[in-house]
């Protein structure tokens, strides 16, 4: 089953790697990996699609807090979540198809970005499923190029970042440490 | 400015003043270029810290390993950068595997080169990655105490593991002000769950409904400190206890209540009574592959309870019914207070029924060629058990598994999860530099010992305790076992003809050697070097044909023990057309 879970690490170098490596090391597949920063500088998020049974993704997100970077993981797929990919797809325009790939374009709620003689550039948001309905439709029409984002995802309510303020405030309370 | 001075301190400084307010008194190490700087300030501490300078950073890490895992301290290792580093790369994945609390430090080039490919430059922390609990590049001097904090209490917290601090040779040299502080910066709870405690009562009631109930007990018994505990735990329940290869001396061998070990090479009653169990208590074990054999036959009939301070342990290769994590000790002495006694009559009748069928056990001829496993029994009855025993990897480590009856934890040092050939030797010397009174032997096959001999030179400078005892049968014996067993007696590699005269190489480095090739001799010469003390090398000339028994082939039920010669050649040919074994498992 696929599943999305949100990981949040401290904004260091080599995160990501560590948490790369962890996947590739021990077998598991990740459809997409997106990190960014969250509203705290010292703390970033990685949103991961993941596809594997209930045992490994029970494995994935107890290997995931075992690294020392990271602070906290959620399964996004257990909770009510909203869930984003984002593409810029180059797609054929011909004189004689524009109109075609506009309505298009329009039905998906996407948006011309830049105009060339003989193409568009589309940007497009949605649910990846979304996403995949128009690449289809676009298929025809031929793609020149295609980018995507990789899914982000977040949690509705508070819940996550509730958890992150309560371990920084843990961690700003330690700072007053002694010392040899 | 005059003001200001008094209080800068260099990294290196830095980095010693950590070590010993961490109780670090010894560390093993070779010097380099890159690490100079951090060699120089152990030289003007060496009144706080010894510094064991050693042939081979292997030899230096698993000095390390053996002194940990022998104190239950974290051992350190200090080596230089590119070459120095990536040589102590299989004795971090070795503890990684065991779980043995390390900090190494690696020398690295300077800040301004690193990632030029400069002179010995190696990405340490990219190649130590998935072979270490956390790693650190020091980047800015500034992070280097904190780092180092952190270091130690990662290696040590939890669920034991390697961690490596990589740094760059300016920042060691270089100086600042930078407090040091006390503590870590990281929370405990990162590394030892709060147990739930509703789990205890569930635990209680399926151990009392429970009529045919087995503890099977694992290093992390040992790692926890809760060798007691588990003893008190068994004595209160009277349930029988099995041990798994890095569990042994967590339990006492020659008590009542122990099965022996189980798993691929553990005792025909071990491994049916883990067949058979109603009720399986795993603690601080892991379910690893040579203990489980086929998962869909890993005790079958049993309901399984799981004790450990590692959350990826549950559940992980075996689905089990009830767990609790964190401090072992702690759920032990809760799970106590609610468990009463059974006598168990049936069960232990049915124990002793399998004992009396295919005891542990071996036939020396007193005219023949000595028996391995009569050699380790002979070294259990002159030390009395009294012994830190270390070994490198394969037959030879098996037989002293089954032979050697330990009733104390942290005396059986032995590389289980890597399966580290070359780890005994050093280990042993790390083993004897934490118990200067006490014996220390290496029981060591002739292809490992040819590993990482070089570590002799170690061994005689220091005048150690340590007895090297080789058990030569000329060849890598368990991987020859496997081509008597699975490939038609084709010893692709593993006769090892040309050999140094063992007793001669001791004595190039000043170290009294023996050989002895017949039981009496046998006997004779182990009573005349355990007696003195110092370090001396005995070569044992053994019987090539012997084979480990039991033995559950890889992949099989644990039931379906091979058990005799005969009975492997005729199992394994049938198992042959099933599916053909390539791969030599964990026995290099």
């Amino acid at each position: 089953m696929r599943h999305t879970i949100s990981v949040l690490v401290n904004n260091q170098t080599g995160v990501l790697s560590r948490v790369s490596n962890l996947f590739s090391a021990r077998g598991y597949n990740i459809d997409s990996l997106v990190v960014g920063i969250t509203d705290n500088p010292k703390v970033s998020r990685m949103t991961i699609v993941v596809r594997g049974d209930d045992r490994i993704i029970d494995q994935v997100e107890k290997q995931l807090n075992k690294l020392v970077d990271v602070i906290k993981v959620v399964d996004l797929t257990n909770e009510d979540f909203i869930a984003r990919d984002l593409a810029l797809i180059k797609v054929k325009a011909e004189p004689d198809t524009r109109s075609h790939v506009m309505d298009i374009i329009q039905c998906f709620n996407g948006k011309i970005v830049d105009v060339a003689l003989r193409s568009f550039i589309i940007e497009v948001t949605g649910k990846e499923s979304k996403i995949n309905a128009m690449v289809e439709l676009l298929q025809n029409y031929g793609i020149i190029e295609m980018v995507r984002t990789g899914e982000v995802a977040i949690s509705r309510g508070k819940k996550v970042q509730e958890e992150v303020e309560k371990k920084v405030k843990v961690k700003a309370g330690k700072a007053s440490q002694s010392y040899l | 400015m005059a003001k200001q001075s008094i209080k800068l301190k260099k990294g290196a400084q830095m980095i010693v003043d950590v070590l010993v307010s961490e109780g670090v008194d010894i560390v093993w190490g070779l010097t380099g270029g890159a690490i100079l700087p951090v060699f120089d300030a152990l030289y003007q501490n060496r009144d706080k810290i010894r510094l064991i300078d050693t042939r081979h950073e292997q030899g230096a890490i698993h000095m390390a390993e053996g002194y940990a895992k022998s104190t239950g301290k974290v051992g350190v290792c200090v080596v230089t950068s590119g070459p120095g580093a990536t040589n102590i790369v299989t004795g971090l994945a070795d503890a990684y595997m065991d779980s043995v609390p390390l900090v190494a430090i690696t020398g690295q080039v300077a800040t301004s080169l690193l990632g030029t490919d400069g002179f010995q430059e190696a990405d340490m922390v990219g190649i130590t990655r998935s072979c270490t609990k956390h790693n650190f590049l020091v980047k800015n001097i500034q992070e280097l105490p904190r780092i180092m904090r952190d270091a130690f209490f990662i290696a040590r917290s939890g669920r034991p593991g390697p961690v490596l601090v990589d740094i760059p040779k300016d920042i060691a040299a270089s100086s600042a002000e930078v407090p040091i502080p006390v503590h870590s910066s990281i929370p405990l709870s990162k590394f030892v769950p709060t147990p739930d405690w509703d789990q205890i009562p569930k635990m209680a009631e399926m151990i009392k409904h429970a009529k045919r109930p087995l503890i099977y007990a694992g290093g992390g018994v040992i790692n926890a400190g809760a060798s007691e505990a588990l003893r008190a735990f068994a004595r209160k329940t009277n349930i029988p206890v099995t041990l798994t290869l890095m569990g042994l001396g967590a339990y006492p061998a020659t008590d009542r209540q122990f099965v022996d070990m189980l798993g691929m090479h553990g005792s025909y009653r071990a491994n049916m009574a883990l067949t058979y169990c109603d009720l399986l208590i795993a603690i601080g074990s892991r379910f690893d592959d040579r203990v489980t054999g086929k998962i869909s036959e890993f005790a079958p009939t049993s309901k399984k309870i799981h004790i450990d301070v590692d959350p990826t342990s549950i559940s992980k290769n075996v689905q089990v019914d009830a767990h609790v994590l964190g401090d072992m000790n702690a759920i032990l002495k809760e799970l106590i207070k609610r468990v009463g006694t059974n006598d168990y009559d049936q069960w232990y009748n049915e124990l002793e029924r399998w004992n009396k069928k295919h005891p542990l056990a071996f036939h020396q001829d007193p005219q023949g060629k000595v028996l391995p496993q009569y050699a380790i029994d002979q070294i259990y009855q002159i030390t009395k058990g009294d012994a830190y025993i270390t070994t490198e990897v394969g037959q030879h480590q098996m037989w002293a598994a089954q032979f050697y009856k330990f009733d104390k934890p942290r005396r059986w040092i032995t590389s289980g999860g890597l399966g580290t050939m070359g780890f005994g030797f050093p280990a042993a010397i790390g083993v004897a530099f934490a118990h200067p009174d006490k014996t220390v032997i290496d029981v060591a096959g002739d292809g490992s010992f040819q590993m990482t001999l070089q570590e002799l030179a170690v061994m005689a400078e220091h005048q150690l305790n340590v007895k090297v005892v080789i058990l030569n049968n000329k060849f890598l014996g368990m991987v020859k076992q496997w081509q008597d067993l699975f490939f038609d007696k084709r010893y692709a590699s593993t006769s090892i003809p040309a050999q140094p005269d063992f007793v001669k190489l001791a004595e190039a480095y000043g170290i009294p050697g023996y050989r002895a090739s017949t039981p009496g001799q046998t006997v004779q010469t182990l009573e005349q070097v355990l007696k003195k003390k110092g370090p001396c090398l005995v070569e044992i000339v053994v019987d090539e044909e012997q084979h480990v028994y039991p033995m559950v082939p890889a992949g099989g039920a644990n039931k379906d023990m091979m058990l005799s010669r005969e009975m492997e050649i005729a199992q394994a040919r049938a198992e042959a057309k099933v599916k053909p074994i390539t791969k030599t498992g964990g026995k290099k």
